[in-house]
């Protein structure tokens, strides 16, 4: 896909983000929309899976860490064709295969189990491992948030992640810049994130998160650097696309009434 | 049951197996330091291409065995019992709940690992790992149990949690007689008619001690090694209760939750069998001895012939 039909794409997932949680009356909205334009770049042009066959081992695999941001993966899952419609909007629902925190084991097409933050890039450095016995060439991709690498466990993984060299382990970072309570900067500001992973013997590249054009030729960058760990930050707004959730911690984890879903998709026309 | 032999600790059958395991190519090994303690050094030597050490970060050896559960590996990960607990909520969260089956070795357990002190004596291993929907639990009593026990989780279809000891006890079992192991059911060791002794790991032994004694005083015990504490074989414990006057639970773990707390919640289910249990009574140990530390705990044969006795009243 060229770089305006994936900016129409991730338009279309952001109307479907929107919908699903307004529809659940639950969700977080505000770090959806912040991944929602490298997830679309990422599984339109680079992601290897098949549909027809969402458990084939060689698949490249997508570790969403940042889980509560399911509704950005089940909207591109949607499009790419390993979920309805009908599922979609089940979101949150008893019985949905789309629940609260993406899960490996209700939604096909999703790689790890998340909703408990830190834990996805230890995964992912498992899968890249386990890749490397087989001599598989399958990548592993990873994106995490940046109040989540507050948690110990994400430094633990980079520092292992470097000492045994997973030169196809893709490090994606949604820089933000808020989380639950509020911004970063005031619950515990994490600071020159690349300065810190480059430390830690990462490759690292700094791009706008929602500049498509740095977004496809980051991940390209990525996916050919097979010689060490790559870390992408993303630098994001929160809430991007609407504008009265854009850089506002309040839209965290609110959902949509009907009078702002209704703006809502209003600007996302 | 002939007398018990000279054996090696449960670790060291921890250690063995693994090395059996290696013939299939799946199987990984993961070590956050300790695998000179836990025994998985023998693999590490032997395969180091198949051995991921992680350093001193237990909470990312648990997601990396998940991720490599989740590539077509089977990963066996160990370090001390106590630091496995570390990572209690990256089990949960990142192993059971997804069903990805890793098996995960704690050593050391017990206050029976002695001089260490309480920070290195988990006497709460096997209550948390009990509480994790679809686990398997087991605490083996010897070399050659845990050996043959840790063999059988190559084809097993849950994610488990093995305890294992830093000492030795005496053997339980010979090359023969520890076949006859099945993970998720209990192992009767001694038959008796009056009272049953349930027991795991170190305590399997001294519960045999007090079998012996007892019977020197007219009681005669039924010994259970119950290596796995979960699933329970709940199957022989009602059988045992149908027959015996009272049953006592013998571990070296809190009565919280452990042992003696699996047995308990069956039995107020199943009837009104009278229970007795041995074990660390809800308080942190010290630095000691085993025996000195057994005996302060009240965990030795002598308590649980007294506790036996108890019953016959």
């Amino acid at each position: 896909m060229d770089n305006i039909q994936l900016e129409e794409l991730a338009r279309q997932c952001r109307r479907h983000i929107v919908r699903m949680i307004h529809s659940a009356g639950a969700g977080h909205p505000g770090g959806s929309l912040s991944a929602i334009d490298i997830l679309v770049a990422l599984y339109a042009n680079k992601l290897r899976f098949d549909v027809e066959n969402p458990d084939w081992e060689d698949r490249d695999r997508f570790v969403m860490s940042k889980g509560h941001a399911s509704p950005a993966v089940y909207s591109i899952l949607h499009e790419v064709g390993f979920i309805s419609e009908a599922d979609m909007m089940s979101f949150r629902k008893m019985g949905s295969v789309c629940q609260g925190h993406v899960d490996m084991k209700w939604t096909q097409g999703v790689d790890f189990s998340a909703g408990s933050l830190g834990m996805g890039l230890s995964f992912g450095l498992g899968c890249a491992l386990a890749a490397r016995m087989d001599s598989s060439d399958r990548d592993i991709w990873v994106m995490v948030g940046d109040g989540e690498i507050q948690e110990g466990q994400f430094w633990e993984a980079v520092m292992a992640a470097d000492f045994h060299s997973v030169g196809r382990l893709n490090l994606i970072v949604d820089r933000n810049r808020i989380q639950n309570d509020d911004f970063v900067e005031v619950q515990m500001e994490v600071g020159d994130v690349a300065k810190k992973l480059s430390s830690f013997g990462w490759d690292v590249r700094e791009i706008d998160g929602h500049s498509m054009e740095e977004v496809v030729s980051a991940l390209e960058w990525s996916s050919k650097n097979i010689t060490s760990p790559t870390a992408i930050i993303a630098h994001t707004i929160k809430g991007k696309g609407i504008s009265f959730m854009e850089n506002n911690p309040s839209f965290h984890g609110k959902a949509p009434n009907d009078e702002e879903l209704r703006m809502s998709l209003e600007e996302l026309s | 049951m002939s007398a018990p032999s000279t054996g090696g600790a449960s670790r060291d059958g921890y250690g063995s197996a693994l090395l059996r395991l290696s013939r299939d190519p799946r199987v990984v090994v993961l070590e956050a330091d300790l695998g000179k303690s836990t025994k998985s050094c023998h693999f590490r030597e032997l395969y180091p291409e198949r051995t991921i050490s992680l350093g001193i970060a237990e909470q990312n050896m648990v997601l990396v065995a998940s991720g490599m559960a989740s590539s077509g590996k089977v990963p066996f990960a160990s370090t001390f019992a106590i630091f496995t607990e570390r990572g209690f909520e990256q089990v949960r969260n990142g192993v059971a709940r997804p069903g990805l089956i890793v098996h995960l070795c704690g050593s050391h357990g017990g206050v029976h690992t002695g001089t260490d002190g309480s920070s290195a004596q988990s006497i709460e291993d096997l209550a948390l790992y009990r509480t994790i929907p679809g686990m398997t639990v087991m605490h083996p009593c010897d070399d050659l149990s845990a050996e043959e026990l840790t063999v059988q989780l190559l084809n097993h279809g849950n994610p488990s949690y093995t305890r294992t000891a830093r000492n030795k006890t005496p053997r339980m079992y010979n090359q023969k007689t520890c076949k006859s192991l099945k993970i998720g059911k209990g192992s009767v060791l001694r038959e008796g008619g009056d009272v049953a002794i349930i027991s795991c790991g170190v305590m399997v032994s001294e519960s045999m001690k007090a079998a012996e004694y007892l019977s020197s005083k007219g009681i005669e015990a039924t010994v259970v090694d119950m290596h796995t504490l979960k699933p329970l074989d709940t199957e022989l414990i009602d059988e045992l209760a149908g027959k015996c006057k009272g049953l006592v639970t013998a571990e070296d773990h809190s009565v919280i939750g452990g042992l003696g707390g699996a047995v308990a919640e069956h039995l107020s289910y199943s009837g009104g069998t009278p229970l007795r249990m041995v074990g660390v009574s809800d308080r942190f140990g010290e630095s000691g001895t085993p025996q000195e530390l057994m005996e302060s705990m009240g965990i030795t044969y002598g308590d649980i012939a007294n506790s036996c006795e108890s019953l016959m009243s």
